[in-house]
């Protein structure tokens, strides 16, 4: 589908684009927090709750049984999506958080004092904290990839911080307060050729192109539903099978058991051992209702389609005097992290938020890498492939305005 | 001047502003005038953090009355930091304790004291309010 010819038919599946925030139309650019939701995700969420809403694996019953056999079969779209082995691979949980807390703590099992893991500069504070609690717990030491000035990693640099003593190297795709893409492939070649596993936190790659897992031999994948269309509070982990069963379960409680007694539980398989009680039944279903909506587009497409508005974006905004990007790899996904001469990014922020603006400002939950830069934070544009050029144009002659105001 | 006063007051000066961007453009102003708190007083003791701007207060208590000093490096917090100064500075312990603060509302920038904002104005007017409440008792 070409997405410049059909973007008003787009456009017209997502009902909020349509309202209006003080007193003026949305022009929501702030998609690397969240992005919007189709007819088809919410409906989707509507009909389970009117016509299927029943637990799952449970039940003998006909709601139950339908129930159970449309979340199961999204757990295998997910499967074919990311070219996992096996859907046993493919664990439903509350987001991209969620999920690495899960894989942190198992690791605690593995690690002892004198271990190293590894972390990026570049990371989202989901991927810093887990792992630094693990450490505290385990004594294991936490290394980093230093970032450069155009936000891109020294790979070379981790090369040299690579040894026998690593265990597990963690980093995002691509980085939501920058949009660098990074290369994972040879961040994982590298880690593995050390015997460390890898988990990638893709939540700011799976909205913007395909990922293959298998291709990639990745340890552990994770992304979150809501970023790519779907509904909060549902995450997709993938992880490799001789990973996730050598890993602890994480949560106790129903579904997770194969038998209880007081005296001593054992614990089912995968992919129900890390999928404990009731889960957001009608959320996983909606997500893959998004997944489809999205590969219905192309993720080719929308590659194609982001990459136009990022250039646009990033012409446009070079105009304004006295803006400074951050982030100026050559592979970026469609975000751009920019301040404004000296002014504070929250009261350009506020402005324009007054002209139904919305962007994020602050640190993005990346203080190390506002750190890096010495800056209290960015005003972050982020772009969907719902966004259109005339909201690109509205956004410049917005900060235009409030740049004069605050100067 | 009561605290009451002074709100009515403010609240005075914005309702000759008929659209949000004059009203900013007045809290902008407000925002750049010279700062209210001595470098000397810009201490990490004396900040308080919001995620988005960061706002220094520091208090000293003077004859019965609690004197306020802040500052915050984002120019809007700044110009509502202004206005609060305003309202609680040269003020006796128990007025700050009982005040309400209802300005804001009045002037239609509530949204900058919501805590999604983390701007640290919130945090502020606690902070305030705990200096009278420990003025008071020292009296």
């Amino acid at each position: 589908m070409n997405i410049l010819k059909n973007i008003e038919t787009i456009r017209d599946d997502f009902p909020i684009l349509n309202t209006s925030v003080n007193g003026n139309k949305l022009i929501y650019l702030d998609n690397a927090a969240t992005s919007q939701t189709p007819n088809c995700v919410i409906n989707s969420i509507s009909d389970y709750y009117k016509n299927l809403n029943s637990n799952i694996h449970r039940g003998v019953h006909s709601l139950s049984q339908m129930a159970t056999e449309k979340y199961e079969d999204t757990r295998k779209k997910f499967k074919s999506h990311f070219n996992a082995k096996s859907s046993k691979e493919i664990i439903f949980t509350s987001g991209t958080t969620h999920s690495i807390n899960l894989i942190s703590s198992g690791f605690s099992k593995f690690l002892n004092e004198g271990d190293e893991i590894i972390v990026s500069h570049l990371e989202h504070h989901s991927n810093i904290v887990p792992w630094q609690m693990l450490c505290e717990k385990t004594g294991a030491k936490m290394l980093v990839i230093p970032m450069n000035d155009k936000g891109e990693l020294d790979l070379n640099k981790f090369s040299k911080i690579l040894s026998k003593r690593t265990k597990v190297v963690f980093v995002n795709h691509v980085s939501n307060a920058l949009g660098t893409v990074n290369d994972i492939e040879k961040i994982i070649n590298l880690s593995h050729n050390v015997g460390a596993s890898v988990l990638i936190d893709g939540a700011q790659a799976v909205p913007h192109f395909k990922v293959d897992v298998s291709k990639l031999d990745v340890d552990f994948y994770v992304c979150s539903a809501h970023k790519f269309c779907g509904p909060t509070g549902v995450g997709i982990l993938y992880g490799k099978k001789e990973w996730l069963d050598k890993l602890p379960p994480y949560q106790g409680g129903g579904e997770m058991i194969d038998e209880v007694s007081f005296e001593k539980t054992t614990y089912t398989d995968l992919p129900n051992k890390f999928e404990p009680g009731t889960p957001n039944i009608a959320g996983v279903i909606a997500s893959g209702i998004a997944l489809d909506y999205i590969n219905n587009i192309g993720l080719e497409e929308i590659k194609e389609y982001e990459d136009y508005l990022l250039d646009y974006a990033t012409k446009k905004l070079q105009e304004i005097n006295g803006l400074k990007i951050y982030g100026e790899s050559k592979n970026k996904t469609s975000v751009i992290s920019f301040n404004i001469g000296d002014i504070h990014p929250y009261d350009i922020g506020s402005l324009i938020d007054n002209l139904g603006i919305a962007v994020r400002t602050g640190h993005h939950c990346a203080q190390p890498i506002m750190d890096y830069f010495k800056i209290p934070g960015t005003i972050r544009v982020s772009f969907c492939f719902y966004n259109t050029k005339d909201e690109i144009d509205s956004l410049i002659s917005a900060l235009k305005k409030a740049t004069k105001m605050l100067s | 001047m009561k605290i009451k006063d002074i709100q009515e007051q403010i609240v005075e000066e914005f309702e000759i502003f008929d659209t949000w961007m004059d009203k900013y453009e007045y809290l902008i102003e407000l925002g750049k005038s010279v700062p209210v708190i001595d470098e000397k007083n810009k201490t990490d003791d004396n900040i308080i953090k919001g995620c988005q701007s960061k706002v220094w207060l520091h208090a000293q208590h003077d004859n019965d009355l609690v004197k306020f000093y802040a500052d915050s490096d984002a120019i809007i917090t700044k110009g509502i930091v202004s206005l609060l100064i305003r309202t609680f500075s040269n003020q006796k312990p128990d007025d700050i304790i009982n005040a309400s603060l209802d300005f804001i509302d009045d002037i239609g920038l509530r949204q900058h004291l919501s805590p999604n904002r983390a701007n640290g104005l919130n945090n502020m007017i606690k902070k305030i309010k705990f200096y009278a409440i420990a003025f008071s008792k020292t009296n």
